[in-house]
């Protein structure tokens, strides 16, 4: 394997995505993704690879240039976070529709107001239903893991779906932890030259991003989620395909300690690696409980799920976020929506925490989990807050 | 496992003091982390930054409460922060101070193992500025062990290219001019 | 493939047939729309008058106003949709509405 080296997670991302020889970057640059966008530009000024740095001026031109050149064929990346990800919110579905694999870095932060530069998944949240195959990392490995696999993903034919990949702002863009990349040789192995399905030329006029009336709306809406729910399939068998090459494994959901355990605690992003240190010491005080980490998010491993929660009693679900006025958290309602028509299902106690980079610490996990198990029924309410 | 927290003023370089002691360490072999107390930053502010250094990968991610060694870069910070907060009972304290040991022990009422050197005039003299951060990781070299000094050659020549030189200089003096004073 | 397939029938009906990303296949195909039956009233040019200026052709938001071998601008009845625009802005006033016909 390679060799392990200290880097900031946001510089490596950024290593990550010159690995995989992009053809346009346009970034625009928003903390704490700022170093991802700097080093990129450092990258192509410099000449290592033979790309475009389009210095656009908002985020909502970055995902609009980013489809534009998606759509003639190049390979392109492009990163933001919180505020810069709700101006590209319009273009986000239709980016999807058009089915452009165009590949995103978002450094999860609050969404203001008020405003926030700090760590939590509200950002991520209300881009659920545009269509992108949405996943998190849980450290730097991952990040530099699933941003190259997230190429060869979006580029599959049977996928040709974009992909955010979700990096938590400052807890991981910003920590300097050791990391190993693999070669470019082993890279190039692994992600050939993009083959786009059609691209933009005057050779071969056809039109993209076009009109429909209602008599066809419903129809292409059904063709969006099937792809979608269809991009599974090859996503496990990409993440396959590395893991015989690089011996990292990757999985929609992983467990730790999970098999048996009365009392499960799900999490996303790197918050989960925190957790696994709260469930070793709750076990090793003799308490029933694992961990569930949910790598992919849309689409929803519903099956994979279904599988690792059965025979659970209490399933504490961690949401970084809240949907204002709803059932509670985004991870908890989707996650019991789903559960509703299984005969045996645990008791789901949601809890909204670590907003706006409030940090969650080895003691939190644990207290969280003591007052879940005493709770009776499904709840949702926020940790944490002083009253 | 071992928790370390730098309180320095913005610009004076306590992150690249994590980045370097983070960077030497994963070069050793051992697992590490280096992060700021993320936020807007501003020259001359009171900030703090942390390092996690272990044999066995590290897997928490929240921020160090208890950290084993607290390192004040600004000797204007004794007294303006509570450096020693969480401290663990064994813990070590350096300080940057012209100031003699007693003198610390009785503006932080502290009374555990301590460390001071003059690190300011170190670096004044060394490297004609008075960012001691690469200084004060002599200092820190020397009262944990946690690395050899020469596991900051190659992250200080990267970082520092021709004035690195300079910086392993000042980083020895610290080394060989820290002074223990036992806890009481 | 799923192009080939797309392009033999005009317009998909199952969601199965929709082309990827609901592109397009055949260029121009607006062309293959003659919208000349919507207009009430179409343009009568006054060679005469005309001094070729092709201010008539920048307007025309159809676009089907082409320049013909003399170098007169004319209406394609095709698809002129009898808006009226390049009467309005023919300053010689070389062009005038006249009812259509039926």
């Amino acid at each position: 394997m390679g060799k392990r080296i200290g880097m900031e997670v946001g510089i490596a991302a950024a290593e990550a995505v010159a690995l995989c020889n992009i053809d346009v970057a346009a970034v625009y640059p928003i903390t704490p993704q700022s170093h991802i966008a700097e080093h990129m530009a450092d990258i192509i000024h410099d000449g290592r690879i033979d790309a475009e740095f389009i210095t656009v001026e908002s985020e909502h031109s970055s995902i609009s240039a980013c489809a534009g050149a998606s759509a003639a064929g190049a390979r392109v990346y492009t990163a933001t976070s919180s505020q810069g990800l709700m101006l590209m919110h319009e273009i986000l579905p239709i980016v999807s529709a058009m089915r452009l694999p165009v590949v995103m870095g978002n450094a999860n932060r609050a969404i203001s107001g008020p405003l926030n530069i700090w760590n939590d998944h509200t950002d991520i949240m209300p881009q659920r239903d545009s269509g992108w195959i949405c996943m998190f990392a849980e450290n730097g490995q991952e990040v530099i893991d699933m941003t190259i696999q997230s190429f060869k993903i979006a580029e599959h034919p049977d996928v040709m779906l974009p992909i955010v990949l979700n990096i938590d702002g400052f807890q991981l863009t910003h920590m300097i932890e050791p990391l190993e990349f693999p070669s470019q040789a082993q890279v190039n192995k692994f992600l050939p030259p993009r083959k786009p399905f059609v691209a933009l030329h005057p050779d071969n006029p056809i039109s993209m991003g076009c009109f429909n009336m209602p008599d066809i709306f419903a129809e292409s809406m059904k063709v969006k989620e099937t792809a979608l729910r269809n991009s599974k399939k090859t996503i496990m068998k990409i993440w396959k395909e590395w893991g015989k090459m690089f011996g990292r494994h990757y999985k929609p959901v992983e467990t730790y300690k999970a098999k048996g355990a009365k009392t499960l605690i799900l999490t996303m992003g790197s918050m989960g690696e925190t957790a696994s240190v709260a469930v070793d010491e709750m076990r090793k005080k003799g308490a029933s409980v694992g961990l569930v980490k949910m790598r992919l998010w849309r689409p929803l491993p519903i099956e994979e799920l279904r599988a690792t929660i059965k025979g659970a009693k209490t399933l504490i679900v961690m949401d970084r976020a809240i949907s204002f006025g709803g059932a509670g958290g985004p991870v908890a309602t989707d996650i019991k929506s789903y559960l509703y028509q299984d005969m045996s299902r645990p008791k789901v106690v949601n809890y909204i925490m670590g907003l706006g980079g409030r940090d969650v610490a080895v003691d939190d996990f644990i207290a969280m989990t003591e007052k879940a198990t005493k709770k009776k029924e499904d709840t949702f309410e926020f940790y944490g807050v002083r009253e | 496992m071992i928790e370390i927290r730098w309180h320095g003023r913005g610009g004076q370089g306590a992150v690249t003091s994590v980045e370097m002691l983070a960077m030497a360490a994963i070069e050793a072999g051992k697992y590490a982390q280096g992060f700021p107390a993320f936020g807007p930053e501003r020259r001359g502010a009171p900030v703090m930054a942390f390092n996690r250094i272990s044999e066995k990968p590290i897997k928490i991610r929240s921020g160090i409460y208890r950290p084993d060694v607290v390192v004040v870069l600004d000797p204007s910070l004794v007294g303006l922060v509570n450096v020693t907060d969480g401290l663990k009972p064994d813990g070590i304290l350096i300080v940057n101070t012209t100031k003699s040991a007693e003198e610390i022990r009785k503006a932080l009422n502290f009374k555990g193992n301590l460390f001071t050197v003059d690190a300011t005039h170190i670096a004044r003299q060394e490297l004609g500025v008075p960012i001691t951060n690469t200084t004060m990781l002599g200092a820190v070299l020397k009262a944990t062990g946690v690395l050899a000094l020469k596991d900051l050659n190659a992250p200080l020549e990267e970082r520092f290219g021709r004035l690195a030189i300079k910086n392993v200089k000042a980083l020895r003096r610290a080394y060989d001019g820290v002074k223990m004073a036992q806890a009481a | 493939m799923k192009k080939k397939k797309a392009a033999s029938k005009k317009w998909p009906e199952k969601w199965q047939e929709i082309n990827p990303g609901c592109m397009v296949f055949l260029p121009g195909n607006a062309a293959a729309y003659k919208t000349g039956s919507w207009k009430a009233q179409k343009p009568i040019l006054d060679k005469q008058k005309c001094i070729k200026c092709g201010l008539c052709y920048i307007f025309c938001p159809e676009g089907c106003i082409q320049e013909d071998k003399e170098g007169y601008f004319i209406a394609d009845l095709d698809y002129c949709k009898g808006c009226g625009i390049c009467a309005h802005e023919c300053w010689p006033e070389a062009i005038a509405m006249e009812e259509e016909v039926e």
